[in-house]
């Protein structure tokens, strides 16, 4: 349980920038390198990293951040329709707003902890999600969602140019934001995402919240006030779901009020658990696995599955398919709310916990772990 | 003063189901100290009780069509029609209220599955692991309810004699242009007569005493040698039941569709803790209140001032109520306090 | 230098029905260790609880430092220079033990809130050689890197006095810091806070174990219902029949 030097730290980020950059070359064996699936990663990865700030860190657990990446969604396509299709202010745009709504609401919220908590966010996000469908449709769009439209203002835009035939499509500074090179701009938000999330979570600060999630009392008899602790957090982990709502919006330039439902939440929770809470790696680990799997179950039909299960006996084909058939396909969020069951109830701690206790096995039948391995136990 | 009476009447309607849920929720939270997110699925499978119970009735063979004489129709007709003829007929148009009879074994059973193999593994794991692994089931029994009975809602019909409008209006004075759905009174009554007998069950009978008792001092309860476990499993069963009962008299009221049970679950969260945590009381007061409060909210007149506030009352008064009352309005103080 | 650091002025607190404080005043002297002994129920540990601001009293003062503490949150109290060993021990059972400690330094020299959001831990070493210092001290070091949650009860006593002592306080309120000890392990527990004594900190302490109240104890008070009957040395309270009879039985002396 040591904390990582900064070389160390430096060790892992380039470990990491590495990995996901070359994203489309590893995953192309795998079958999901292509740039829709490769933007997704990246997007609910800055979703996950920055939720796993609040949770992980703090252990509180939040219904209502689904609300932030709607309001970034928003700001970003109304960024689009009145400044510009550069997705710069877009972006800069969406952190900001969603960072304030977050500091409004995180300071309500937060005045209770525990159950009380997460049911004040489930009550802010219902709250949001059906102002957005109703009174707020001049801003939302209501049903149909926010869209660009041809004659849409593009203030910025204009100075520069006409408006053209058709829709315009987003860009950074003429880099497109559809195909791989897309990809690459949303990699390298999350790189530098995952970066302030790793020297939050080895500074000072976050160990302080960690202490938070460990004992609060003592937190407090110790001479700290927790609030700002908790709201600095809450208003971190707000900000990178704006971003992440922004970015959905700059690679698909729509935003609909179901992006904010409380249960859109609970698709985060579950990624952030899966994986492991309060690790670094562990809600990325847990959102390529889940955004993996989605692409490929839901794809999946019982034709594909008998093809599947072609090398087996007929009848016994016959009965894998039953089984298997109500969980692709239409079915995957099924096996989504089964995983979900499993994970809690058999490893709260997630990959990383199960990736820990295998490795303990290893190092139980050699003779002493070295302290590097020690150090990596933790998972940070 | 007439639109008035109705949007009380309306509220208290509402408040019936939200109280009965609410009641379930409180139920398994204060004796238990589970928070269960699987509560609104409760809600939504006892829905789906009757609709299930009611494509039971209504399973039909083809027969000829003999109203249609120049060439071969066909049409189905029920089993239960052939069967009985009129009286089979009715029977089907019964098919809601004779549900309950068919969901309280029902809902009585899944209760006891969750209980014992799911729930009550958590008792010792903390909340925020309560949440979620109920939660997560609540996404499986959607998912399954939309695997078999599809994601449109499917609407169900309330008995014959009672399809129309009650006049109302005439039984207090105000003309007889005052009328309100019949099926509407009825759940209303019904949901009166289901709380009361949670009422009286947990207050007449020694074995809702220790229940109640368990609700004060869990650990004590347990001292005396009280088998709490299998009481635990029987008070899950028993929320499940009134639970299920809200959402199969609502059926007629409310197309059942699986994700009514997610939309519920929220609303039945507010209204416990706008009541107080672990009060049941306070659940059935709460419930009835913020029915009449969303009643009066949706009142053109009300929206036409504060545009919206329909949309979010509910939630505003739990968020007020968090914050300067924590216990809710009827909560005992030491009940999951922070 | 007879300073009075803390003093407690009528104060008063009933818990329902129940007078848990009653009339209580108390003197505590600048560098003296002070201990507070009665029966069960007279009201010791509702004291601390109000000298730290978990409890709000009825009426009366506590004025720390010629400062009232009354109605403050309980970090700005201890940032005022309190600090409070728990009869259970309050730690951080998912940090490590340097952790723990280093967590507390920072509360005194940071204050109540700091972003520092870019500063790597790694990097502090003068509060790290400083939390390491103290838990050589204690008797820790070795294990600085393990669980605090998996400490035996003792240490985690030992740890929540070593994360109190880094913080310097000006008033350290230790709450039976050897309930449940082995007696080998309460020697050097009295071992531990002889030290400390030396350093001439201000300690309020309440214990049940006379061995320990009297090998360490500069003044006696003595706790009962509420109020404080007596007080002086520990001869003085050694002497006096009253207390003898009512509290202590004569059986440790």
């Amino acid at each position: 349980m040591k904390t990582p030097t900064i070389k160390q730290d430096m060790v892992v980020m380039l470990i990491f920038s590495a990995v996901i950059l070359t994203m489309p070359v590893w995953l192309e064996p795998l079958g999901a390198s292509y740039p829709d699936l490769l933007q997704k990663f990246a997007i609910f990865g800055i979703f996950a990293v920055g939720y796993n700030i609040l949770f992980g860190l703090t252990g509180y657990l939040s219904f209502g951040h689904a609300a932030f990446l709607g309001i970034g969604s928003y700001t970003a396509v109304w960024s689009f329709k009145l400044l510009t299709m550069n997705i710069l202010p877009a972006l800069v745009f969406s952190v900001l707003l969603s960072g304030l709504f977050a500091l409004l609401i995180g300071f309500i919220t937060l005045r209770r902890s525990g159950i009380y908590f997460s049911i004040l966010t489930l009550a802010f996000a219902q709250m949001s999600y059906n102002l957005a469908y109703s009174v707020l449709t001049p801003i939302t769009n209501g049903e149909t969602g926010l869209q660009l439209a041809r004659d849409d203002a593009r203030i910025l835009d204009r100075l520069f140019s006409e408006a053209g035939e058709g829709l315009p499509s987003t860009d950074f500074f003429g880099f497109s934001m559809s195909g791989y090179s897309g990809f690459y701009i949303c990699a390298v938000l999350l790189i530098i995402a995952f970066f302030i999330s790793q020297r939050i979570f080895h500074s000072p600060f976050g160990t302080k919240l960690r202490a938070i999630k460990s004992n609060q009392t003592r937190m407090k008899y110790t001479g700290y006030n927790t609030k700002p602790y908790l709201l600095t957090a809450f208003v971190i982990s707000g900000m990178y779901a704006g971003l992440a709502g922004g970015l959905m919006a700059a690679t698909d330039p729509l935003a609909g009020a179901e992006r904010m439902q409380w249960t859109a939440s609970g698709e985060v929770v579950l990624m952030t658990i899966l994986g492991g809470v309060g690790t670094l790696i562990g809600p990325m680990l847990g959102v390529g696995i889940i955004k993996y799997f989605e692409n490929i179950f839901s794809a999946l039909n019982e034709q594909a599955l008998h093809q599947a299960y072609a090398f087996m006996p007929d009848w016994l084909a016959t009965v894998m398919v039953t089984l298997t058939s109500p969980f692709v396909g239409e079915g995957w969020h099924l096996t989504l709310g089964a995983l979900f069951v499993l994970i809690v109830i058999f490893l709260p701690g997630g990959i990383m916990e199960g990736m820990n206790l295998i490795k303990k096995r290893f190092s139980k039948k050699e003779a002493e772990p070295s302290p590097t391995e020690k150090a990596t136990e933790t998972g940070q | 003063m007439d639109a008035i009476f109705l949007q009380i009447l309306n509220g208290l309607d509402k408040g019936g189901a939200y109280a009965l849920i609410a009641l379930g929720l409180t139920l398994v939270f204060g004796t238990l100290g589970v928070v269960n997110f699987a509560h609104g699925a409760l809600f939504m499978l006892g829905a789906f009780c009757s609709v299930s119970f009611y494509k039971l009735l209504t399973l039909s063979k083809q027969v000829k069509d003999e109203s249609i004489t120049f060439f071969d129709a066909f049409k189905e007709q029920p089993y239960l029609e052939i069967w009985f003829g009129d009286y089979g007929t009715t029977i089907i148009d019964l098919a809601v209220p004779l549900s309950i009879l068919f969901a309280i074994p029902v809902m009585l059973l899944i209760g006891l599955i969750m209980e014992r193999g799911l729930i009550r593994h958590f008792y010792k794991r903390s909340h925020a692991e309560q949440i979620l692994v109920t939660f997560g089931l609540a996404i499986v029994l959607q998912e399954v309810i939309k695997s078999m009975f599809g994601a449109n809602p499917i609407p169900m019909p309330a008995p014959e004699i009672v399809s129309g409008s009650a006049p109302i209006g005439v039984l207090f004075g105000m003309g007889e242009s005052v009328v309100y759905p019949w099926w509407r009174l009825i759940y209303l009554l019904f949901s009166g007569i289901v709380i009361a007998g949670v009422f009286a069950f947990l207050n007449m009978t020694t074995y809702g005493m220790v229940v109640r008792a368990g609700m004060m001092d869990r650990e004590t309860v347990g001292l005396l040698g009280i088998d709490v476990e299998r009481r635990f499993t029987v008070v899950f069963g028993l929320a499940a039941v009134v639970t299920g009962l809200a959402g199969v008299m609502y059926a007629p009221i409310l197309p059942p569709d699986y994700h009514m049970g997610m939309d519920f679950l929220v609303l039945s969260f507010v209204v416990v803790v706008v009541g107080g945590m672990g009060s049941l009381g306070g659940a059935v007061a709460a419930g009835f209140l913020l029915g009449i409060l969303q009643s009066f909210a949706s009142m053109n007149e009300v929206k036409s001032i504060i545009p919206g506030i329909d949309q979010v009352i509910i939630y505003l008064v739990a968020v007020v109520i968090l914050l300067v009352r924590p216990r809710g309005l009827l909560g005992r103080k030491g009940v999951m306090e922070d | 230098m007879n300073n009075t650091i803390l003093e407690i002025d009528n104060v008063q607190k009933s818990f329902g029905g129940l007078k848990a404080l009653h009339d209580l005043n108390l003197k505590i002297e600048e560098g003296k260790v002070h201990a507070i002994i009665g029966p069960n129920g007279a009201g010791k540990s509702t004291m601390l609880n109000v000298c730290i601001g978990q409890l709000a009293p009825d009426s009366g003062t506590v004025t720390f430092n010629g400062e009232n503490m009354i109605g403050k949150a309980p970090h700005e109290i201890n940032q005022a220079g309190i600090s409070r060993v728990f009869q259970t021990p309050e730690i951080f059972p998912d940090l490590s033990l340097l952790q723990n400690v280093m967590i507390t330094a920072f509360a005194t020299r940071e204050g109540a809130f700091k972003m520092n959001l870019f500063r790597s831990l790694s990097n502090e070493t003068e509060i790290e050689d400083e939390a390491c210092q103290i838990l050589t001290e204690i008797g820790l070091m070795g294990k600085q890197h393990s669980h605090a949650g998996s400490l035996s009860r003792g240490d985690k006593r030992r740890l929540e006095l070593a994360m109190c002592l880094v913080q310097h306080p000006k008033l350290l309120l230790l709450d039976e810091p050897t309930a449940g000890m082995a007696r080998h392990d309460t020697n050097k527990t009295i071992d531990l806070l002889m030290k400390i004594k030396e350093g001439g900190m201000t300690k309020i302490i309440i214990e049940h174990d006379m061995h320990v109240v009297f090998s360490v104890a500069d003044h006696i008070s003595v706790l009962a219902q509420g109020t404080i009957i007596a007080s002086g040395t520990p001869d003085e309270i050694k002497g006096s029949p009253k207390v003898q009879e009512a509290y202590l039985g004569g059986a440790h002396l």
